[in-house]
């Protein structure tokens, strides 16, 4: 009965010292898989923030014919193919350091302004048409002053034609002089006798070159080139330009959602007439 | 003399190689040169030829981006060309990195810390997960991941371009490849090397290893940056085919046995004998 045969004994010790290996193995073999994802986790984090970060940051001047800021940096491979087509070495890449979106070409104004070239240079030389010909085409040719790079603001406070000396650097430095930039003259109540011979920029002509704040006689300049995005407004459907017929064919398929706060759940004139929210204390 | 430049002669041609391209771009920035327009993610070759980094190409279009046919011929022929004659030939004779690496490798091996600093705590399989997360990311975040953070692409653009800030991501590489880890990043974590390494999985050029010479005595191993591809050294005789290698030739060039030579791929069956 107590015959064990002892070779069955380290066949048996074999199979355990077996298994134990298998399993550690095993533990060893999930640990590196979770070790490696959770660096590459972690490592995806660090970095995805990063790009989030750097993505956000997109009021940079794009060259003429750039594609919406979204799809420009989906696509723009970084090559400087434009920055070095560029005749005025106005456009630059985006260096470390800077804070924009790394390689991306853009320009600053009041360094080197846009001269917008009629065969415009950096365009056609961009392989992955992040730079977009027919956004910079009429009837097939090439047409410089349908780049929309920005907007120029004027700072009526610190314009000097505001205060009602006679500067028209802007005005005359105007690629599309009274178009993009027009003079509005007005009498000067100030000093009574004097006119203001204001700068005005129509939105929906300025191509954003620069070349006004180039050109502005102020230290700091007062008409400056901001990127469109964060400038031109929308007046959206609620508002029609009376007595204007295509500003009211506009509207007629408007789509607009309502609102769906608390206050509009009831009809405009009960909310009107019932005050109770506000005069409650 | 002689012998000092035949027993680099592969390094050289490497420097001529990677300066002379750095120059053409710089030149066609600077001066208008026609022959090499753009830089490494894009370029024009003789006005005419367009070439892409392929990887880049693929972010973007893993973003989302829809791209003109320019770079998308550009990227397959780059891709092409390096699926013939090795991936990673990029690393060793094009990437500006390569330079900056191969200077902390160089300090390591003269000053002995690879002595100290024997055991290698990190796999050198990161790159493909970094290759991974890049298109991850990008298709997330609507943007080519790699190209926003590349210091290949911070160094070899701000050559070209102007460089701002671009010489830390040289410093930090260098320090870390110094103290850090051994071939840390073109070794380890590059997804740019991932990529070249699976693309010149099957390419024609490989170096060949003759056993019957070989006298153990390891050069190459010391000198390599992928020594993981050099596990039949005193082995056996066979190709070096692991995507990860350079083909940098600098196990050729420092082997005093003839032992390892560049040769073409043989085919499988004649490989195995």
């Amino acid at each position: 009965m107590n015959n064990i045969n002892p070779k069955d004994v380290l066949k048996e010790n074999k199979e355990v010292k077996m298994k134990k290996l298998a399993n550690e193995n095993r533990r060893e073999f999930f640990l590196n898989i979770s070790r490696t994802a959770g660096l590459a986790a972690l490592g995806g984090l660090v970095w995805s923030a990063y790009v989030d970060e750097v993505k956000a940051n997109t009021l940079a001047l794009r060259p003429p014919g750039a594609l919406p800021e979204k799809e420009f940096l989906k696509s723009c491979i970084k090559c400087g193919m434009c920055v070095i087509a560029c005749p005025f070495d106005t456009l630059r890449l985006a260096k470390p350091g800077e804070n924009l979106p790394m390689g991306t070409p853009y320009f600053i104004a009041r360094d080197i302004p846009c001269y917008m070239c009629p065969d415009i240079p950096c365009v056609p030389v961009c392989p992955t048409n992040a730079l977009d010909e027919m956004l910079v085409s009429t009837d097939g040719k090439l047409d410089i002053n349908k780049a929309r790079m920005g907007v120029a603001v004027v700072d009526t406070l610190n314009c000097i034609a505001f205060w009602g000396i006679q500067c028209d650097a802007c005005y005359r430095a105007c690629p599309l002089l009274g178009e993009a930039l027009y003079l509005v003259h007005e009498k000067n109540e100030r000093t009574g006798k004097h006119a203001f011979l204001k700068p005005v920029v129509n939105n929906d002509i300025c191509t954003g070159c620069g070349l006004c704040e180039k050109a502005c006689v102020t230290e700091k300049p007062a008409i400056t080139v901001v990127h469109r995005d964060a400038i031109i407004g929308k007046a959206g459907d609620y508002y029609i330009k009376g007595w204007d017929k295509a500003d009211e064919a506009r509207l007629e398929h408007a789509t607009s959602q309502t609102t769906k706060t608390e206050i509009s759940k009831e009809k405009a004139i009960d909310s009107l007439n019932d005050l109770g929210g506000l005069l409650d204390d | 003399m002689i012998n000092f430049i035949y027993k680099h002669r592969f390094l050289i041609l490497r420097r001529v190689s990677q300066l002379s391209l750095l120059i053409l771009y710089f030149g066609a920035n600077v001066w208008g040169w026609k022959i090499l327009v753009g830089d490494l993610s894009s370029s024009l070759l003789f006005d005419m030829i367009p070439l892409s980094d392929p990887f880049a190409v693929l972010q973007m279009l893993s973003a989302g981006a829809v791209l003109a046919i320019d770079v998308i011929i550009g990227a397959i022929i780059i891709a092409l060309f390096y699926f013939i004659v090795g991936g990673r030939v990029f690393c060793s004779w094009v990437c500006p990195i390569n330079m900056v690496t191969d200077l902390s490798n160089y300090i390591r091996r003269k000053s002995g810390l690879n002595k100290i600093q024997k055991r290698q705590p990190a796999t050198r399989n990161i790159r493909y997960w970094a290759l991974g997360l890049s298109f991850i990311i990008s298709f997330f975040m609507g943007v080519a991941a790699f190209e926003l953070i590349s210091p290949i692409g911070m160094t070899h653009r701000g050559i070209i371009f102007g460089l701002g800030f671009g010489w830390a991501a040289m410093l930090v590489i260098f320090l870390f490849d110094l103290f850090v880890l051994k071939n840390g990043w073109c070794g380890h974590i590059c997804p740019l090397g991932g990529f070249y390494s699976l693309l010149g999985r099957y390419s024609l050029i490989r170096v060949d290893h003759d056993v019957d010479k070989c006298t153990l005595c390891m050069k190459c191993k010391e000198v390599c940056p992928e020594n993981q591809v050099l596990f039949m050294i005193g082995k056996s005789s066979e190709q070096v085919l692991n995507g990860e290698c350079t083909n940098c030739g600098r196990c050729v060039e420092v082997c005093d046995d003839d032992a390892l030579n560049f040769s073409i791929r043989k085919f499988y069956e004649e490989n195995k004998k």
